[in-house]
């Protein structure tokens, strides 16, 4: 697969930001607004899709190296192990109870805000585990289906024998 | 022995996470993965043994996942292990571990290890969550994960075109099951607002919908387990996927059978023993309905195995037959549910669930055996092994002996219970099900002959014998074989007694939850 004209690239070029922050905002706002961690690194993953459909397979295939694959195979098992950590985090911490949200509702940490009762803002700071657990997921979509689609191209740069 | 809480989800969460750490351990080597990968299993079959302990002595147990315990309405995910439940999980556990050791040596030279290790351990992952969960939505979701994960380890050898189309078709089939499931859920949920198999228990009603719901359970997880009309699947699946692989298939297919038996048994339990329909009790209708499919799959198994040329293909035409006893003496016991010979039958049905992995699996590490010596799986093609590989030869005896029944392995105990209880329900049945045995004899006394007997073939001068991890996981096979053949009173009184108890006990499995049972 070949890439496309020049005006594409560039205007690819430049929405590629835009996609990948309104992609992150999905993730981070993930215990607050409709989405989370899967939506919102589907989001990045097409964002990134879309500069390896702009740019061709040929020339990405060539800027790519062995490591780099497998650093993205590396984000991939760590987002995962990320998720299934913060479960067992949980039994280790507070009450001892597999998946427990034990960074709730504690000032002092992260994410520890207690939200307020009736119609208030949204603030993000609250949810304890949840967020964490949205970053986790958000990293192993990204990676995960970055990797696909990448595979997807190596595979039509197979088929045109090149 | 009492354990703490908390070890159940462990059962399931440390294979998830072995999961997700290999491809990190592999990065650093490929010794220390396999070496990792044994270490968690074994540490999760430790951990379900420690649990079997419990649950045998004390009862039922629950876990609640993120918080202290169950409030109304229940909408937590629960995890509940009774004396059945941890049956499974103990046959699952065993051979996974057996698996994976054998794939030290019998895997070697593949390349992509690291997914393969990983897919193992989501497999696992998923069959015990199937078996412990108490949630019939959980239930789809981890039959999902066993399908997606059997579906790559069918495929993993990739370069052959018929690996492929069996993971093509397994995949089919089993989105197809999970969607019947999902429906049937759904049902379920839309009339009763619960997804808990013990709420739900308590207050079914056995309307229009629920019997659809019955009857789209039954078929997709009957079709899952490979049950003759649904079977065409598994001896693609089982004869194209790598030896280590089909082992674990076995357990992955009786965590499907699992799932049939606990739908009748403790979601529809209610139902079962006190609603009539036209004047037939619910009982004796399915009762005979799963007898019926249990005699198809008993001739259909033993009739195609007959004709197979290949290895492994014929096995799994075995393991169909084997599928057949198991249903055939569950259903004799939902048949007769409350008689005592009833409860012999379920006794033999459920003894023949144990018997039957460890059977079929030494069988499948005994093909997978000769494949790595020889590079052949066509029976045509081989010949007069006995004179090169002893200890594989004497393996493939115990398996075909146990496997036809013969005593005193531990096929012949729990098929002689299968036998004189289903005589007393319909004396047809008994004997087409020994005549069934006897052919099945006959199968593999063929394959004995014609892959280990007659004269050394100048192509296999120099097959030499397997390496000591494949010998040592074939070899942990036949010992539990034999110990079960020589003393399966013991097994009986001590694991599959309690787990017939608690299948019948479905109030008991309610009262665990629900306040003040029904």
């Amino acid at each position: 697969m070949s890439g496309m004209s020049k005006i594409v690239k560039t205007i690819s070029s430049i929405i590629f930001p835009f996609i990948t922050i309104y992609g992150l905002y999905v993730i981070a706002h993930g215990h607050l607004t409709p989405g989370g961690g899967f939506q919102g690194g589907a989001v990045v993953a097409s964002g990134l899709a879309m500069l390896l459909v702009a740019y061709g397979s040929v020339w990405t295939m060539g800027k790519l190296k062995e490591k780099h694959l497998s650093i993205n195979q590396t984000l991939e098992s760590v987002g995962a192990i990320g998720f299934i950590g913060l479960a067992f985090f949980g039994l280790i911490f507070g009450t001892k109870i597999f998946f427990n949200n034990f960074l709730v509702n504690k000032q002092d940490y992260l994410f520890g805000a207690t939200v307020k009762l009736g119609e208030t803002a949204a603030n993000i700071n609250t949810a304890g585990i949840l967020p964490l657990m949205n970053f986790a997921v958000g990293l192993k979509v990204i990676a995960g289906l970055f990797g696909i689609v990448l595979l997807m191209a190596y595979a039509t740069r197979l088929k045109e024998g090149k | 022995m009492n354990v703490p809480d908390y070890i159940i989800p462990l059962i399931v969460a440390i294979p998830l996470l072995g999961a997700f750490l290999t491809p990190l351990v592999s990065r650093i080597n490929d010794k220390l993965r396999n070496i990792f990968v044994i270490i968690v299993l074994a540490l999760n079959a430790v951990l379900v043994f420690l649990l079997a302990s419990d649950i045998l002595t004390t009862g039922i147990k629950t876990y609640v996942f993120g918080a202290k315990d169950l409030s109304y309405p229940i909408v937590r995910i629960l995890f509940e292990v009774d004396a059945m439940s941890i049956f499974m999980a103990i046959i699952s556990s065993i051979l996974v571990l057996v698996a994976v050791v054998y794939s030290w040596s019998f895997m070697e030279k593949n390349t992509g290890l690291d997914k393969y290790y990983t897919l193992i351990l989501l497999l696992t992952a998923g069959m015990l969550g199937m078996v412990l969960t108490g949630d019939m939505f959980n239930f789809f979701v981890f039959l999902e994960i066993t399908s997606i994960a059997s579906c790559a380890l069918i495929a993993f050898w990739i370069h052959r075109g018929e690996s492929v189309e069996a993971g093509f078709k397994y995949i089919v089939i089993s989105a197809m099951g999970a969607l019947f499931v999902l429906f049937a859920v759904a049902l379920l949920y839309g009339q009763y607002n619960a997804l808990n198999i013990a709420l739900l228990s308590s207050v079914i009603q056995y309307t229009f919908l629920d019997k659809i719901a019955l009857v789209l359970l039954i078929v997709a997880l009957a079709m899952k387990a490979g049950i003759v009309p649904m079977h065409m699947w598994l001896p693609d699946s089982y004869g194209s996927a790598p030896s280590s692989i089909s082992i674990i298939l076995v357990s992955a297919t009786l965590a499907s059978l699992y799932g049939v038996f606990r739908v009748i048994f403790t979601l529809y339990g209610n139902v079962l023993s006190n609603i009539a329909n036209f004047g037939i009790p619910v009982n004796v209708f399915i009762g005979w309905l799963i007898v019926a499919l249990a005699m198809v799959s008993i001739l259909i198994g033993v009739i195609m195995a007959l004709i197979q040329t290949d290895f492994k293909r014929l096995i799994a035409y075995g393991a169909v037959a084997e599928l057949g006893y198991m249903f055939l003496g569950i259903g004799a016991g939902i048949t007769a549910l409350g008689t005592a010979y009833g409860k012999t039958a379920l006794d033999g049905g459920i003894f023949h669930i144990i018997n039957d992995a460890l059977d079929v699996g030494l069988l499948f590490l005994v093909a997978g055996a000769i494949y790595y010596a020889t590079k052949e799986t066509s029976l045509d093609k081989l010949g007069g092994l006995a004179r090169n590989m002893k200890y594989t030869t004497v393996f493939f005896v115990i398996g075909l002996l146990a496997v036809a029944g013969m005593p005193p392995l531990n096929g012949f105990a729990s098929k002689l219970l299968i036998y004189e209880s289903t005589f007393q329900l319909n004396p047809i049945l008994a004997i087409v099900a020994i005549l069934s045995s006897i052919l099945l004899l006959a199968v593999f006394v063929k394959v004995f002959y014609s892959a280990f007997m007659g004269p050394q073939l100048p192509k296999f001068k120099d097959v030499k014998e397997v390496p000591k991890s494949m010998l040592f996981s074939m070899g942990v096979i036949a010992c539990i074989i034999v110990i079960f053949g020589l003393f399966p009173e013991v097994i009986i009184n001590n694991i599959v007694e309690p787990a017939a108890n608690a299948l019948i006990g479905y109030s008991e499995y309610i009262s665990q939850v629900v306040a003040g049972g029904i």
